[in-house]
């Protein structure tokens, strides 16, 4: 029998109502949208009554493991085979977690996520690579998210803050358009 | 301005949706177009990221790219690496790996990339590193080679780090160019970040996994000490557990080895990787009881964590341990009850699952009443899980099953959907099948529920087994009203089988048959065709003497054809004059190869928990087994004569794995002859064998003499054939020997795309393993629900006693184990399982000898302060001999 590496199916960042809002699937397991989609529906509808918010919480899924947190109105989700170590999964989870909150200074709901969505899609690419754990700790998580020290002039902060600022700019341009 | 955004319809999740979502309304169309600015000459950095984010944004919604699209957005985003600004040369590093560009198209950006990879931005080279071995195929891979190597040792994690997951994943298409970077990951494996340690040590055992002796050393040197990261410490244990497990022969002379470093890790500082060292101990082939407890005890910590992730991973770990070691788990047994209110279900359903596995009879009344509240509150799937633990549980204490059928008979009762109510009717199906005394209760049970049932399928299953099972009981009349009324009640599908089943109890028992012909006449009323045909042709039959015995035969008799094979003749089968002739359809089994290469890679819904509740091996799963060698053997016109199939063997491999040839035996025996089927399978696909027999040297089994052999005439690539090689032997003796095989064939070449044959071909022979008939061949495992009164049904005068002294053995649970599956017998109440540290055990053990013997084993077991075993062995059978036969079997072990 071969022995292999621990390795991440899939994280799933899923809003209130079930609906994807960031999604990274590292496995051939899920051929099609169809079947990716008919997945998140089924750990959304199996988990949408558990509490997950303060303690991360974990269960058996179509035979997957996967463990979740939730906040506010958002779901995270990482999914591995069914005899992965439970805790090496919470481990990659709490890492995506902490550096989402990191990068969007803790206002973690959907809407931010959303006007955010580079920095959260970066940060999928910066822990997983090919269902291989890349890094764990959010701190640098976010800093690699954010290139830190690529670019000596545009340090994090300023960073977020002025696209912030575009955002919210853009948005009330568009409702005054309406 | 408004008809540029038309509110939608008054819809509140729509409206919610359009204040704060950027992505309202977006549309790929007008991506694509806005992605036009990627060309513009001056770029506009924040904007360009912005649209990417866009598109990303689509992607990930599922949305899907022509392949003339993909290439545009590629080109265009190409461009953008003139920006130096790095935010957005972050996003077209994730943006090329999305679009994943065509091998033609990969040279437009590679001198891009290979510009970063020298860049003296760390954070540049990392990620160029990530998307060029990504995106690259070979060819380019020679020229950067010298970079990939440089920066496996680079000294900053983030660099090393992309280097050593490209090399993981490229190992898998180009392994030449990575197997060289040997030195340079052995020095990464030494790395202070924990990360790198971790990828390095990954890739290092890729590069060696196919070299056994490498793979030991790695594991020798490094559980000395040098691992600190945690992740790199579990695959360490990981590999240290295979490294175990292939050197696990010579264990019989001391310690395991690394068992120590194991232990150690139990004490680790992170949690990640006590556990995986709890679990590594816990799957050790043959763990001892010594062995297990540190990590049992590790294991029994976790369950009062007040994370669920640890409590999980424990009582995860500790059902599948209570599967083979129940009594290593009974000290968690408080912790344990405690679960079975947990908040999180999962983890309730493992603890109450593990319970079962670990109670004793004594408990199991307390138990059920617990499990009774709990399963208001759970899910239909977790509910399944807990009916397959009582079925097991069951099956364990027959004299329980009172208890147990009224709780499967309870939950019968109350809502629930398809696959929970078949698994409740399933399981007591199979305990009326297995414990005779739950039979007539059990039966009843069904009949209430299919008064109320709105499944079909369970129904006309259930009506099948009434008439069945029903005529057999104390008091066939009390079944007929239940049947009768689903005639009146039911959709056609019901009554049908409801009429049949009728028909069955008129056949069976004369005394019924006038009213069950009133009951039938009725039917022909029924305004479904089915129905009405079958309700006339039973009335018809049963009223006349002579062709009862035809309805008999076509009522209860099994059709002898597979039915897939019946079904492939009936679809070719065109309506014509000539009418259709069973005797034609094929009686050769259809390969069941395909379904058993799939099974370890399907993920099925159902296989959750069932997997892990799965029971060792009591469930008799195995009954359609023998069915289908039955009708396989019966097609063969030879082996009518030998009478009724005793045993069949489970399938001994003659060949290795992945060899040109495949063959597996099966032993069938009869009363005076004894039949090998060799199940053969050519893997190679240019060749086609032909004429393809086993010829068996068997002068090393005197009693046995060779009558008949049927070679398989053709065999494809990948197709199985059976040949057959069968022996008589003296009746009533259990005649051993052992057989030395040689497959013998003709070869072709063949093209394998069109199958046809190329040359003449050869003759050719393969040698084989030898196989062995040995005395547990001539035992079958029937176990008896109450042992005392059959040991008591069963003459004293056939017992015999005697006693062994069995020298030095390492535990008495070995022992037993090996005594029984030299006796092949079924252990009886429970008696099969042991303290670990027992110093005395008596067990029953229950089997049926060849020619319907019943024989019934007391087996007593002691063990002294300096090991040595004793064994007390009393036997009963029907015959003496039989009980004589036993004691040689143990004397000549």
């Amino acid at each position: 029998m071969e022995v292999s590496a621990p390795l991440i199916k899939n994280i799933l960042l899923l809003d209130s109502e079930g609906k994807r809002v960031a999604v990274k699937y590292y496995s051939d397991d899920w051929p099609n949208l169809a079947a990716k989609l008919a997945f998140e529906k089924s750990i959304f509808a199996k988990t949408q009554r558990t509490s997950a918010r303060t303690e991360a919480e974990i269960g058996m899924f179509d035979g997957y493991i996967a463990v979740y947190k939730f906040i506010s109105d958002l779901h995270f989700y990482v999914t591995g085979g069914e005899d992965e170590n439970e805790l090496i999964l919470a481990t990659v989870l709490q890492g995506f977690f902490d550096a989402v909150s990191l990068l969007l200074r803790s206002s973690v709901e959907k809407k931010t996520v959303l006007e955010n969505l580079d920095l959260v899609l970066l940060c999928l690419d910066e822990i997983v690579d090919g269902g291989i754990i890349l890094e764990t700790d959010s701190h640098v998580i976010a800093g690699r998210v954010a290139m830190r020290g690529a670019d000596a002039d545009v340090p994090l902060s300023e960073q977020t803050i002025s696209q912030a600022l575009a955002t919210a700019k853009e948005h009330l341009a568009r409702s005054l358009l309406k | 301005m408004a008809s540029i955004h038309p509110p939608p319809k008054k819809d509140d999740d729509r409206e919610d949706d359009s204040e704060y979502s950027p992505f309202y309304g977006i549309e790929k169309g007008a991506v694509l177009q806005e992605a036009r600015v990627f060309n513009d000459p001056q770029l506009d950095a924040r904007r360009c990221a912005q649209v990417i984010t866009k598109l990303l944004y689509l992607i990930n919604q599922g949305e899907t790219f022509t392949k003339t699209e993909e290439t545009e957005v590629f080109f265009a985003v190409t461009k953008l690496f003139q920006s130096k600004e790095v935010g957005l040369r972050r996003m077209v590093y994730l943006m090329i790996k999305e679009i994943a560009p065509s091998s033609d198209e990969v040279i437009i950006v590679t001198s891009s990339l290979m510009k970063d990879m020298n860049s003296k931005t760390d954070l540049y080279r990392a990620n160029s590193i990530r998307v060029l071995c990504r995106i690259t195929d070979g060819g380019l891979l020679g020229q950067i080679e010298r970079y990939l190597k440089q920066a496996v040792v680079d000294k900053n994690p983030v660099v090393s780090s992309a280097a050593l997951v490209s090399g993981i994943h490229l190992l898998q298409t180009n392994p030449d160019i990575v197997k060289r970077w040997s030195n340079e990951v052995q020095e990464a494996v030494q790395s202070k970040a924990s990360l790198v340690q971790f990828h390095a040590l990954a890739l290092l055992h890729q590069i060696r996994q196919n070299d056994r002796l490498a793979v030991s050393k790695l594991v020798t040197s490094l559980t000395r000490g040098s691992v600190r990261s945690p992740l790199a410490q579990c695959l360490l244990i990981r590999y240290t557990s295979q490294v175990i497990k292939e050197s696990a022969t010579n264990t019989q002379t001391g310690d395991r080895p690394f068992y120590d470093y194991l232990e150690g890790c139990l004490r680790h500082k992170t949690d990640m990787v006590t556990l995986e060292a709890a679990r590594a101990v816990t799957e050790l082939s043959g763990v001892t009881s010594r062995e297990l407890t540190p990590a049992i005890t590790v294991l029994q910590l976790f369950l009062s964590s007040s994370k669920p992730v640890l409590r999980f991973a424990a009582v995860r770990t500790l059902n599948k341990v209570a599967m083979t070691h129940p009594l290593a788990v009974t000290n968690c047994n408080i912790d344990m009850e405690s679960l079975i209110s947990d908040q999180n279900r999962s983890i309730a359903t493992l603890a109450i699952t593990t319970l079962l596995k670990t109670g004793n009879e004594s408990s199991v009344d307390r138990l059920m009443k617990q499990i009774t509240n709990f399963m208001s509150d759970i899910a239909d799937e977790f509910k399944i899980v807990v009916v397959e633990a009582i079925r097991s549980l069951c099956l364990k204490f027959p004299q329980k099953y009172r208890t147990l059928m009224n709780f499967l008979s309870s939950i019968l009762r109350e809502e629930g959907g398809f696959d929970y109510k078949k698994a409740i009717v399933d399981s007591i199906l199979i305990l009326i099948k297995e414990i005779p005394d739950a039979k007539e209760s059990g039966l009843v049970h069904l009949c209430e529920f299919i008064e109320d049932c709105e499944f079909t399928y369970l129904s006309t299953q259930i009506l099948h087994l009434l008439g069945l099972e029903g005529p057999k009981t104390s008091d066939p009349s009390k079944y007929i009203r239940y049947i009768y009324n689903r005639v009146i009640l039911e959709n056609a599908t019901v009554r049908a089988s409801a009429v049949t089943a009728l028909a069955k109890f008129g056949l069976t028992i004369d005394a019924l048959r006038p009213r069950v012909l009133v009951l039938l006449r009725r039917c022909f009323y029924d305004n479904d065709d089915e129905v009405r045909d079958r309700a006339t042709l039973y009335v018809e039959t049963l009223a006349e003497d002579d062709i009862l015995k035809q309805l008999k035969n076509s009522l209860f008799g099994d059709l002898d054809v597979p039915l897939a094979n019946l079904e492939a003749s009936l679809q070719s089968y065109n309506a014509s004059e000539i009418p259709f002739d069973l005797s034609t359809v094929s009686r050769e089994l259809k390969p069941e190869q395909s379904v058993e290469k799939k099974a370890p890679t399907s993920k099925k819904a159902g296989k959750d928990f069932g997997t892990m509740v799965a029971t060792n091996g009591a469930l008799p799963s195995g009954t359609s087994a023998p069915d289908t060698y039955e009708k396989l053997l019966s097609s063969i016109p030879e082996f009518l004569g030998f009478g009724k199939l005793f045993k069949s063997s489970a399938p001994v491999e003659l060949t290795e794995a992945e060899t040109e040839y495949s063959v597996n035996a099966i032993k069938h025996v009869y009363l005076r002859h004894v039949i090998f089927q060799f199940n053969c399978t050519n893997t190679i696909a240019e060749q086609l064998l032909e004429k393809v027999s086993v010829v068996i040297d068997s002068s090393d089994a005197e009693d046995f003499e060779e009558v008949f052999s049927k070679h398989v005439e053709s065999l494809p690539y990948n197709v199985p054939g059976q040949a057959f090689v069968a022996f008589r032997k003296p009746e009533g003796v259990c005649s051993v020997g052992k057989f030395s095989n040689t497959l013998k064939f003709h070869v072709n070449e063949v093209d394998p795309t069109t199958g046809e044959k190329e040359d003449e071909g050869y003759e050719d022979e393969y040698q084989l393993e030898d196989l062995e008939v040995t005395a547990p061949d001539y035992i079958v495992k029937v176990g008896v629900s109450n042992f005392k009164n059959a040991w008591e049904a069963l003459d004293p005068e056939f017992e015999r006693v005697n006693e062994y002294g069995l020298g030095v053995r390492e535990n008495l649970q070995d022992t037993f184990q090996a005594v029984v599956t030299i006796l092949g017998m079924q252990p009886c109440e429970g008696t099969d399982v042991l303290a670990s540290n027992a110093r005395s055990h008596t067990s029953l053990l229950a089997g049926e000898f060849i020619g319907d013997i019943q024989v019934l084993v007391r087996l007593s077991l002691g063990i002294d302060a300096q090991k040595q075993v004793a064994m007390k062995l009393a036997v009963r059978a029907e015959d003496q001999s039989v009980s004589d036969a036993i004691h040689e079997i143990i004397a000549n072990a």
